[in-house]
């Protein structure tokens, strides 16, 4: 029986990767041959950083069981810190690859200290308090970001604070070449676009090997089991902070590295991107996708953000046609009479529930 | 005189945030959901007295009882499509469908009105026909407490007592406190769950077209996403005082609205809401259910 169980979850996972080797190649043939629409070719960077923050956010709702409504704070941390080491490093690392890598790792990073910031309040509080404090570091994080400037010259990084709304870009002190990386409220903009879908296909397995072995791995149990139940397993000895911070970092970094990317793909970009909205649609994906199932996530996000596109014969109904795809979704896979309605054409996928 | 009349404004915003958190604490205490749409029925709100007013150059008062009107309605239908069936569902899928609504809402109000910001007619305009100020003047006119302001305050206070004797007196009341403790014995009661749950969201939905009317009143630009930022800060309100708690949304609500007053008047415009926020967290790693909720510890 648990040989059987185990080789199921290998199976999945393999599947997993195929699938997202089997798409991206797909997906390059086809844009290398020209089928794709041109709006659809510009959303192949984002929908990869989506799925991974997807994935990223799977590890922290359907994981570890806790309710973050602030994934975009993360993203947003990874993509300006990203930015502002991809036009410093322009120098020191000449290629373009090279230097998207190094910016990934340091937006990682940077979501990461940040995340240990954030989690270290964060995870004493339960259920809806410790949703709605993360909801409150995402904006918080927002706000502290449209006020920053920063500059970088032959001298190195210069950081200023604008905090009255009075300083500008010339406050910075820059030596004359010297560039403007992130304009407050103007947020970074003249960046050199330096993301490719390879990069956005590679973030997306290493997000997916993380998680997944993560997931299972001792650790892994570990957090589920503080999911299922944290008193039973505190009592068998799980240290509780330890392995709540430990998901909730490595979602964090994840989602750093997929905002860098993300920040990498527009030349211009706003902090106000990585708004509350955000948060939710990347929740909106998690949910639809099913809660620790991962290539439901990367389906889900992958989908909903094409859904917006393939909608376009609605022109203005589009987002009102996706709100109520949206709640019917939910409707459908939620209420007890239409699952039980919908299950009757798939007894196959009803047995396999009952089991569980 | 300076610091007093930032108070007043803080008092005032903190009235509407006030009258919005009521809504959702009454919601949160009765379903267990989070309600994110109940931002966008403040909108919703906002726009049905905005057409009262200018097309149909219906009076002020009858405005808001208008929308007031239609806002309970809406408040029963979204219940009784989108959440009635999802009762038994995880917390989570009832939180996306209510993001559903929400988007719903926003998007059906941006086809009907359209993007560009609508100027709202204030209940109580800055100055009447004469050009006098509608304000009253204090300490010589060096304190201006705008009439608007002062039936903000007061409906606020008036709604917090009703609803407090409400929920203390009547049946209905009670049913819902009991709901709130228990839905199972509630039941076994007598006590029809779903009735007192729609009752609820009405009366919810109705206030918050009392603070869309009054919200437009002081802020005066319309559109549709006006009531997102104000629903996340009365969410925020409603969990500071301590979530399912009526006297806890008020004091959040005042509170809130001060801190964000003095902090935008003697800080930083920029990091008003961050200052907010950070006052939030601080609560809460404090007092983890809020300023008057009640800590329930977990049973083994």
């Amino acid at each position: 029986m648990k040989k059987l169980s185990i080789k199921q979850h290998t199976r999945t996972d393999f599947l997993t990767y195929l699938g997202v080797i089997i798409a991206f190649a797909v997906m390059s043939f086809l844009s290398s041959n020209g089928s794709l629409s041109r709006s659809l070719t510009g959303q192949l960077v984002p929908i990869c950083c989506y799925m991974s923050m997807a994935v990223s956010l799977n590890l922290t709702v359907g994981i570890l069981g806790e309710l973050s409504l602030g994934h975009a704070g993360f993203m947003s941390v990874g993509a300006f810190s990203g930015v502002v080491a991809a036009m410093s490093l322009q120098t020191v690392i000449p290629s373009a690859p090279l230097r998207l890598a190094a910016a990934m790792v340091i937006g990682a990073a940077a979501a990461a200290i940040a995340g240990i910031i954030v989690g270290t309040p964060v995870l004493r509080l339960r259920g809806d308090y410790l949703a709605i404090v993360t909801l409150a570091f995402g904006e918080i994080i927002k706000d502290l970001i449209n006020c920053l400037l920063v500059g970088y010259d032959a001298n190195g990084l210069h950081v200023a604070f604008n905090l009255t709304g009075s300083k500008t870009v010339a406050d910075l002190g820059m030596q004359e070449g010297g560039i403007a990386i992130i304009k407050g409220a103007q947020g970074a903009t003249g960046t050199t676009i330096i993301s490719s879908f390879t990069a956005g296909f590679l973030l997306v397995m290493v997000t997916l090997f993380v998680v997944l072995n993560l997931k299972h791995s001792r650790a892994g149990r570990a957090i589920m089991a503080l999911r299922d139940n944290a008193i039973a397993a505190e009592s068998v000895g799980i240290n509780l902070t330890k392995y709540k911070m430990m998901a909730f970092v490595t979602s964090a970094a994840l989602a750093g590295a997929a905002g860098a990317l993300y920040g990498l793909n527009f030349s211009s970009l706003q902090a106000t991107k990585f708004n509350f909205n955000t948060s939710i649609l990347i929740l909106v994906f998690v949910v639809l996708g099913g809660l620790g199932n991962l290539w439901g996530s990367l389906i889900a996000a992958a989908a909903l953000t094409v859904l917006p596109e393939l909608l376009r014969a609605f022109s203005d109904y589009r987002m009102l046609v996706y709100a109520i795809v949206l709640i019917l979704v939910m409707l459908a896979t939620n209420n007890p009479t239409l699952k039980t309605f919908f299950s009757r054409f798939k007894p196959r996928k009803h047995v396999r529930k009952e089991a569980v | 005189m300076e610091f007093l009349s930032y108070l007043i404004s803080g008092i005032s915003l903190g009235s509407v945030y006030a009258i919005i958190a009521l809504g959702y604490t009454m919601v949160y205490g009765i379903a267990k959901m989070l309600n994110f749409a109940h931002g966008d029925v403040i909108m919703v709100g906002g726009y049905i007295s905005f057409c009262a007013v200018s097309y149909l150059g219906l009076p002020g008062w009858l405005a808001l009882i208008l929308a007031m009107a239609v806002c309970t309605v809406l408040g029963i239908v979204i219940e009784g499509l989108a959440y009635k069936p999802l009762r038994s569902a995880p917390s989570l899928a009832v939180l996306i469908t209510a993001i559903g609504v929400s988007y719903f809402l926003q998007n059906t109000a941006l086809l009907i009105w359209k993007a560009a910001p609508k100027v709202y007619p204030s209940l109580i305009p800055a100055t009447n026909a004469q050009g006098e100020v509608n304000a009253l003047q204090l300490f010589h006119g060096q304190l201006s407490i705008s009439y608007i302001s002062l039936l903000t305050m007061a409906s606020c206070v008036v709604i917090m007592i009703a609803l407090t004797l409400f929920t203390g007196k009547t049946k209905m009341g009670k049913a819902m406190r009991a709901c709130s403790e228990d839905k199972g014995a509630a039941q076994l009661m007598g006590i029809n769950v779903n009735a007192t749950i729609s009752t609820t969201f009405a009366i919810g939905s109705a206030l918050a077209a009392v603070a869309g009317v009054l919200l437009c009143s002081s802020y005066p630009t319309l559109q549709p996403t006006t009531g997102s930022m104000p629903g996340i800060k009365a969410f925020t309100a409603a969990v500071f005082g301590g979530i399912g708690s009526i006297p806890g949304a008020f004091l959040g609500g005042l509170l809130l609205g001060i801190i964000e007053a003095l902090a935008k008047a003697y800080i930083s415009t920029n990091l008003a809401n961050t200052i907010v926020f950070a006052v939030l967290i601080i609560v809460l790693l404090v007092k983890p259910a809020g300023l008057l909720g009640k800590y329930v510890p977990e049973k083994v």
